[in-house]
């Protein structure tokens, strides 16, 4: 990257490119064609920069200024101003919330000042696109000197040394997965990438492989080393079509270097890499349905022992291993096994990358050592909550985890404090709730999300879940009872206790956790028929407030069900009976007139 | 199975077994064939699978146990421009449920159904993991983010000529 003046990094992730990033790209090109600037000024597309909330994002080097929502119309100012006259578009900088001011680089941003990016390393950095980068950038150096100089048995201990848990959601050393599965004997054995990434709300995995997918294949090349494979895998969602793309250009590029392949670095190591494609099925996160699923089968879950690492992918030793987790890997051999060791906490190493998404100012993906604090990556990170509402939870670890509340927000974020608060660290989605979301309906959205993607082999979750959602809709119904409550939690431990998978045995989780959160809110929807975030529709009634109403007749027009009467200039009353609850007339109502109650 | 009924021509069985030898008709490829067989076709009625069941020498049952277990696999056409609704919990709590319902209205549809006219299909996914966007809209490759209510008959505007 060193013969240009000026580097034009501009955000090619998903969320960019919905957001027209590739004219952005072409019109840059454009202007610096015709203002002949082409031998000075390069535009490079880079995976994500993790500020989502402010994308498009046009970062500018090497003076490092950092445009934010930035449209295909700005490319011509930008050009003119920043390349041609050195002068920054102050309108399109960064504005720091507090202060008002507009900063300018993006080291001073409060989003990024608490991160530290070892997974997202290269993500924003290098053109995902172009092997050359990643390797400026020290890719596939870990694996030359791993290959050089280390046995299978070093290799492993480097990774048992550095604390790495596995970054999909369970935590299971991931050093001591690789050894096992080193340990047992086949004649081929295999090394798997698990990208399923299924939690709804999630997109970690996706963004390091959009955004440095060369990491991810060093890493699998190393994994391969160690426990003595030949062949990898990669089992991605078909949902993630552009993750698909450049990584079938890193692997033919990593081929033709040389990188992967027949006899690796001279090393007399081979390492193939081939993709697999899921087809949309929550459960095959799970380490053994995943298998069966690359087998071409359903993924169905099986009972562990045995575990992947003695029998797994067409009956051979498997070591499964997260994209995240596998992203750390070449960093741990090259800065160390200490070095890494010695951030983030006591039982929990390294940093975590979390989609913070919901209702949050600065919604994105971040980075931050183990440890950081719920309060830490909510109001400073994220900003706080958006509109300036008040702060109600956050869920971690998606359809397995729970919802965690103000009294959590000084929990320091490590595998084991979440689960002793009711949630766990799941693979990373961060989703913030707000004073306007009814905590049982969240239990319920989980819920009919874990209805449907249960795969129905084993009746606890087959049934059991069914029966739950039934409850929470009764529940945010006005209809249910104390009763209702009772056997609610019963049932949830019974699931708890007897499905089969990781699906089934967390599937209760969020309804746990809410209730042990927000009991209350439970309580007010049996015995005051109340949802006090007005989210339920059965138990709530728009009323006309008498004082505020002027009978303009605007409401009584627009109600699709004509349940409103009233004559012209005089008070208009709704009929209950016949009201849908959709919400119309307070919409329409400019007198402020219609309640919620 | 499927109550939708289609002859498929030679070029079409031809096709598909093209797909399947590609991977050297291994039942093992199950899922990548069924991908390119759908990219193909569009969905996966009941004469397609029993095409790829006899060339990868797997039982029919399976086949129908494999479609019918994976959301991403369909035995009933989508309409010309597919409309997705993400129901991710980003989405979720920033109002996708209000923005299905507009959509269901406006099209006069269930979610997983086409519009007689075969314009328009309605599903939900979940989570594209453009979360930034939320909530999210997909028509055909095209993505809506930010998205009211409001925004609906303007969205479904833009496909009404073709």
């Amino acid at each position: 990257m060193a013969n240009y003046k000026y580097h034009l990094l501009v955000c090619g992730g998903t969320g960019c490119k919905a957001s027209e990033s590739d004219r952005i790209v072409n019109m840059l090109n454009n202007e610096i064609r015709e203002n002949g600037l082409s031998s000075d000024a390069k535009v490079v597309t880079t995976g994500c920069f993790g500020f989502c909330e402010k994308g498009p994002i046009v970062k500018v080097l090497p003076d490092n200024t950092f445009y934010t929502r930035v449209t295909p119309e700005d490319s011509k100012e930008i050009v003119m101003e920043h390349l041609v006259k050195g002068r920054r578009v102050e309108r399109l900088l960064y504005v720091d919330p507090e202060t008002k001011k507009h900063i300018t680089d993006s080291k001073h941003m409060g989003f990024y000042q608490k991160q530290i990016r070892i997974a997202l390393r290269n993500c924003g950095f290098i053109d995902p696109e172009n092997i050359d980068e990643a390797i400026s950038r020290d890719a596939y150096i870990a694996l030359g000197n791993v290959l050089a100089g280390m046995t299978p048995e070093e290799t492993c201990n480097v990774v048992k040394e550095s604390g790495l848990r596995g970054r999909g959601g369970g935590g299971f050393p991931t050093g001591l997965k690789w050894e096992i599965t080193r340990k047992s004997q086949a004649d081929q054995k295999y090394v798997v990438c698990n990208a399923d990434e299924g939690d709804p709300g999630a997109f970690m995995d996706r963004s390091i492989l959009e955004g440095d997918p060369h990491a991810v294949l060093e890493a699998m090349a190393i994994c391969g080393w160690a426990i003595g494979a030949t062949k990898g895998l990669i089992y991605i969602r078909a949902e993630y079509p552009l993750a698909i793309k450049r990584l079938k250009i890193a692997i033919d590029q990593a081929m033709e270097y040389g990188l992967l392949g027949k006899d690796i670095f001279g090393s007399g190591f081979d390492f193939e890499i081939e993709l697999r494609y899921g087809a949309g099925a929550f459960v095959c996160g799970e380490e053994t349905a995943l298998i069966h699923s690359m087998e071409g089968s359903r993924g169905e879950p099986t009972f562990k022992p045995p575990f992947p690492s003695v029998e797994g992918y067409l009956g051979k030793p498997t070591n499964v291993n997260n994209v995240e987790t596998f992203a750390n890997i070449p960093v741990i051999f090259n800065k160390g096994a200490k070095w890494f060791a010695s951030i983030g906490t006591e039982r929990s190493k390294g940093t975590k990358v979390f989609a913070l998404a919901g209702k949050i100012n600065n919604v994105g993906l971040i980075e931050v050592p183990m440890g950081t604090t719920l309060r830490e990556v909510i109001f400073e990170i994220g900003g706080g909550i958006k509109d300036g509402k008040a702060f109600k939870a956050v869920q971690t670890g998606g359809p397995s985890g729970g919802c965690l509340t103000q009294k959590h927000l000084d929990t320091p974020i490590e595998y084991d404090t979440l689960i002793e608060a009711g949630s766990m660290m799941g693979s990373g989605g961060m989703i913030v709730m707000d004073e306007d979301d009814c905590m049982v309906s969240v239990a319920k959205y989980y819920l009919d999300f874990t209805v449907e993607e249960s795969c129905g082999k084993c009746s606890p979750c087959r049934i059991g879940n069914k029966r739950l959602h039934e409850m929470l809709e009764t529940i945010t119904k006005g209809e249910g009872t104390m009763e209702t409550l009772d056997k609610l939690k019963t049932l949830s431990h019974v699931i708890k206790d007897t499905s089969l998978c990781g699906l089934g045995q967390t599937a209760p989780n969020p309804v746990l956790s809410t209730m042990d959160n927000f009991w209350e809110e439970y309580l007010e929807h049996v015995e005051g028929h109340k949802c006090r975030a007005g989210s339920c529709k059965s138990l709530m009634q728009y009323i006309i407030i008498p004082e505020n109403c002027v009978g303009c007749t605007a409401c009584a027009r627009n109600c699709p069900v004509n349940c409103i009467s009233g004559e012209r200039k005089q008070l208009h009353v709704i009929d209950q009976t016949v009201c849908i609850k959709c919400g119309t007339c307070m919409e329409k109502c400019k007198f402020n007139a219609i309640e919620i109650v | 199975m499927s109550s939708i009924k289609v002859k498929l021509k030679e070029k079409d069985i031809a096709k598909i077994q093209e797909i399947c030898k590609s991977f050297d008709n291994k039942p093992g490829d199950l899922i990548n064939v069924l991908h390119k067989v759908q990219g193909e076709f569009g969905y996966l009625p009941a004469e397609v699978q029993e095409v790829v069941a006899e060339n990868l020498n797997v039982s029919l049952a399976k086949i129908y146990g494999v479609v019918t277990f994976y959301s991403f696999f369909t035995m009933i056409p989508k309409g010309k421009h597919p409309v997705s609704i993400c129901t991710g919990t980003a989405c979720y709590v920033r109002g996708a449920e209000k923005v299905l319902e507009e959509f269901k209205k406006e099209l006069g549809i269930k979610v997983g159904e086409s519009t007689p006219d075969g314009k328009f299909s309605l599903t939900c996914l979940r989570c594209v993991g453009a979360c930034g966007l939320a909530p999210v809209v997909q028509v055909g490759e095209k993505t809506y983010g930010r998205i009211a209510p409001d925004d609906v008959k303007n969205i479904l505007a833009e496909y009404e000529d073709n």
